[in-house]
This record gives C-alpha cells, structure tokens and sequence, in this order.
C-alpha cells in the first residue's frame, strides 16, 4: 500500500479548489445534534516501536500456535513454502484490485489463466473459472448453474455426508428457486452415500445430484456407479472437493464423467486464518461454459500478436449484463488463487502427488496405532481422514488431549446426533508420528 | 441499410415474415450491425410457447449480450440448426440464411401492431 500524507498546505489547496473554506464544512449536510462534539474516547497514539510490542502482546495471547493439530473437516493445515508469500507479497499481486483492465494487469491475469490451467488438470475437466468465494458458495453456485441448464427439472439429491456447512449454504442459496433439496443417508456401515435410496429417489425432476469425495467423513465415494444413476435421469453430476490435495493421488472427478467440479483450494498455500478468507474453484463442460458463474481469463493475441491475456465472456457478467447475469458472483479470489498457483508450481505434479501420498500414508499409521484403542468407523477407504469411535465419553478425551496441548479432530456429535463419540481426525504432513502415538495413547 | 418491404418489424429490432399464420422470425441489418460479430445464439426448443413482447432467446456477440423479443405470440414449430454452429450467418444475411425461428401464430391480430419498413426506417434514422 502507498502512504501519501497530506500537509496542511495541500488540504488548504484542496479545501480552496472544491470552494468550502474548513474541513468541517464537509460536513455541513449533516444536523448538528447528530455530530461528535468532543474526541473519541481512543489511547493516545503510539510509536511504530510501542505499537509493535503491543501487537506482539496480543498475538501472544493465541494458543493455537502451540498445539498440536488434527483437525480437518473442509479447513487443512498444510506446511507453506516461504516462496508462497515472498512471491504473493509483491505489490503488483498483494495490492491489485481485480484485473478489469487486461492493459494494465497482464502478470496477475496470467497467473489466473495458470491457476484454471492448473485446476482443470486437478479436476479432469475441460474448463475452470478465475476462482469463487469458497468451496460452499462454489457447489451452491454449480447447483444454481445446474438450474440454468435443467429450468424445467426441481430436485436436486444432496447427500447427508456432504460437509454440513456446505450444505447450509446451498439451503440458502436455493431458498428462493424453483429448487427442492431432497437429503440422501449414508450407509452408517461404509459411511458412503446410500445408493439404494439415492436410485430410489433419482427421477425425471432431478436436475443434478451432489456428491462429496472424499466425503465429510473422509471416505471415497463410488462415482462411476453414481455417474450411472445421473445418466439414467439426464441429470447432472456435481462432485465437492473439500480436500483439493486427493486430486493429486486420486481419478479425476472429470473421468468419472462429472458434469461440474467443485471445491475449495485453501489447502493450496492459504492459511487457515481462523476460517477464512477461504478460495473455491469451479470447474465444468466447456459445452457448459456460458452457464458457468464466475471470471474466466483467456489467452488471446495483442496488437502486436503477441500472447496476451484478458477476462473473456464478461459480456454475461453483472457489471455489465445487469439483473439478467449468469451470476452475482462479479470477482474472485485473485490473492489466494495466486497463492494456490506459486504453491501448485512451486510442488509441481510429481511433488504434489508425493505430498499426497505423504498425508495418506500417515492416516494409515494412525489407523495402526488406534488398533485396541478405539474403533474405525466407517470401512470405505479414506485418504486423510478418518471417523474413530471412542471408546470412553468423547468429551472427557478431548479435555485430556487438550492438557497435552492437542486437538484431537472435530467431534460429529454436533452434527450428526447418532455419531455420539465420533471423533473426526485429519492427518497432514504437519502431523508427526510421535503426535500420532500421543494421540492414541491419551485416547 | 437494407430493410426489404416484405417484411414486418419491431421496435427492438427484429423482423417477421407472415405466410399463412406461421411467421419466420430474425433480426435487422441494423441489429447485426450494432451488436458486431455475433458468436453464439440461444434459440427456444421446437414446440416452446412464446408470447409477443416477451424474451425467446439470447444473441450473444463480441461486444454484448442482448435478449430476444417475440413479436408475435404462438408456438416455435421450426428452428434455424445452422445457426448454432454458425452463428456469424446472421451478420452475412440477417433476412435469409439469418432467420432464427418459425412461429405458428396463435393471435394473427398482433401482426397489425407491427411496424411496416417505412416505420421501422423512420425509427432506425431518429
């Protein structure tokens, strides 16, 4: 950010340019009772020195830092390089405004054109958008896309084992369509979407069904069976991706024959900041493009010939098509989708698959280690994620991890009243064998 | 610009061609020509009901996105497939090859609220 003061000859020359003779006058629209008469009750200020070991006071304060963490359920903790932030501090990226002028912005307009590149080779699909909110707001968006191209179907079929924060948002989204969401079990046995009741409420009003893999609870889903079912009632698949890193070790949703991908990318080196700013991606059919919500960036030629990149179908967006839109959704995360980029090319895809493997392999350490010491779940494979059932009172174990400074996982009892002493548990490269053992033991 | 006398027009630029209560419909030499190269069309399906005024479709070119008005109401009984590919036809020959959609009209009354060539030139000059 640029700091540009003013010294009181300039605000005279301003003051005198526009006509007003004081800075209150500025003011003069408002009614003098409704004005501040006196300061603000503030601390006086404080030198860049004071306010440094004040801040650092306060950071202090956050415990979180300290523990030891395992907690998952659509927020990941991953290592960042410190290329991540070198990089995305610059001030072209860290202080550019979304890149409406293609003359003026041509590195941050690459690096999205990149990171679409990038997200459709995750994803196996032919084409991606600029970047969404979130991963939430992005599978509300692919349902409110699905509407578009199916306006005559109503249903759309949403598995309970859908991340159930996502599934709140989608409630609020459709809220006012012409859309019913019909909730599908789970199969408390695999913990995976149960298909019978899916065929069984699968029909000719259904406009798309929605599928979580790796699901809330960590395991895959059957996609090629579920890509059945969708064919058989010209209804589309939309496929969540909560944890973009099972791309990188896992088929595509795009080969399975999804319609429309979907996720969030914060484990891509974002942070994870207290729950947010998060970045979502939006993937789909480039047959589908002109109903795909959302910034795209293409690669065109300049005046010279020269490869260059601008935003590309905005004749559909809202600065410019109104209230007959494709979608409210007039940006995107540029930051974070930049971040995502130097992270993904920073690991490349042989690294990224490693990483995969890596956060994998330890979830398979854990289910050794919890042999005889709580029970698993849920029997469809995972990838780094798992639901343990407690053996004693959930909640006297979390009070006991968190006297050794752990966060053992998210309890599901929350949100699932009959996984009473559930305990979600996520395992990531930051994760330690030894914090694996001292998870166990204390279980 | 050419705007033949056969035809029958609307305010918001497209034309309409009556034989016997199916009308074809598409639009003007000077629609194509504002809107620039026109890159893809969204067309009712075969056997949509459209009402006379209201949106039937969406034409999309480099510079914008416009709407589609009917202007006539009635039922699509046949559709331009070519254009969907191709839809730069229309800049070619917006009165010919450019034709869009044929209507079987259900109120042949509506025909008379049509602007002729003479107004629809008066219009396109103001």
């Amino acid at each position: 950010m640029r700091y540009i003061p003013h010294t009181s000859k300039d605000v005279e020359q301003m003051l005198k340019t526009i006509g007003v003779s004081s800075v209150d006058d500025l003011f003069s629209s408002i009614p003098k009772e409704f004005r501040l008469k006196k300061s603000l009750n503030l601390p006086p200020s404080l030198s860049e020195m004071e306010l440094r070991t004040e801040i650092e006071s306060l950071a202090h304060q956050n415990e979180a830092t300290q523990y030891t963490s395992f907690l998952g359920g659509g927020c990941y903790q991953h290592f960042i390089p410190t290329i991540v932030n070198y990089l995305s501090s610059q001030g072209g990226f860290l202080t550019a405004y979304t890149p409406y002028q293609p003359e003026i912005s041509q590195g941050t307009l690459q690096t999205i054109f990149e990171f679409q590149t990038m997200m459709s080779r995750l994803t196996g699909m032919e084409v991606a958008n600029a970047s969404m909110y979130d991963g939430a707001s992005a599978l509300a968006e692919g349902c409110l896309m699905a509407k578009r191209i199916h306006p005559d179907k109503t249903h759309i079929l949403i598995p309970q084992n859908i991340h159930p924060d996502y599934r709140a948002v989608c409630q609020t989204y459709l809220e006012a369509q012409d859309v019913t969401l019909i909730p599908i079990p789970y199969d408390s046995k695999t913990g995976t979407i149960n298909l019978s009741s899916l065929e069984k409420e699968a029909s000719e009003k259904c406009l798309a069904i929605l599928v979580q893999s790796p699901n809330f609870f960590g395991v895959l889903e059957d996609l090629e069976a579920i890509q059945k079912i969708c064919k058989a009632h010209e209804a589309l698949l939309i496929v969540a991706v909560t944890e973009p890193l099972s791309l990188a070790l896992l088929k595509s949703p795009g080969a399975y024959g999804a319609d429309i991908v979907v996720g969030e990318t914060q484990s891509f080196g974002n942070p994870l900041s207290f729950g947010g700013p998060h970045v979502g991606f939006f993937a789909t059919r480039m047959s589908f493009v002109r109903a795909m919500p959302g910034r795209i960036v293409g690669e065109t030629v300049d005046v010279n010939g020269e490869r260059a990149f601008t935003l590309t179908l905005s004749t559909r967006e809202q600065h410019i098509r109104r209230e007959k839109a494709t979608s409210n959704i007039c940006t995107n995360q540029a930051l974070l989708a930049t971040r995502a980029t130097i992270y993904l090319s920073t690991l490349g895809e042989q690294g990224l698959k490693k990483l995969a493997q890596w956060n994998h392999s330890l979830t398979n350490t854990l289910c050794e280690h919890l042999k005889g010491k709580a029970k698993i779940k849920f029997t469809s494979p995972f990838f780094n994620e798992v639901v343990i059932e407690t053996q004693s009172p959930l909640p006297d174990i979390e009070k006991r991890l968190r006297d050794k400074k752990i966060l053992g996982g998210i309890s599901l009892e929350t949100y699932y009243p009959e996984l009473k002493n559930c305990l979600l548990i996520c395992t990531t490269e930051l994760n330690t064998e030894d914090h694996i053992k001292t998870l166990c033991e204390t279980l | 610009m050419n705007f033949p006398e056969t035809l029958l027009y609307t305010k918001d630029h497209e034309w309409a061609l009556n034989k016997n209560g199916t009308v074809t419909v598409g639009i003007t030499a000077f629609a194509q020509d504002q809107l620039g190269d026109i890159v893809y069309l969204e067309l009712p399906k075969v056997g949509t009901t459209l009402e006379k005024g209201k949106t039937f479709g969406v034409v999309e070119s480099v510079k914008a996105v416009s709407d589609l008005y009917s202007p006539v109401s009635g039922e699509v009984v046949k559709m331009n497939d070519p254009l969907k590919n191709s839809p730069d036809i229309i800049n070619k020959d917006p009165y010919d090859k450019g034709w869009m959609i044929e209507v079987k009209v259900s109120n042949p009354q509506e025909l008379k609220d049509l602007l002729t060539q003479e107004q629809y030139q008066k219009l396109v000059a103001s």
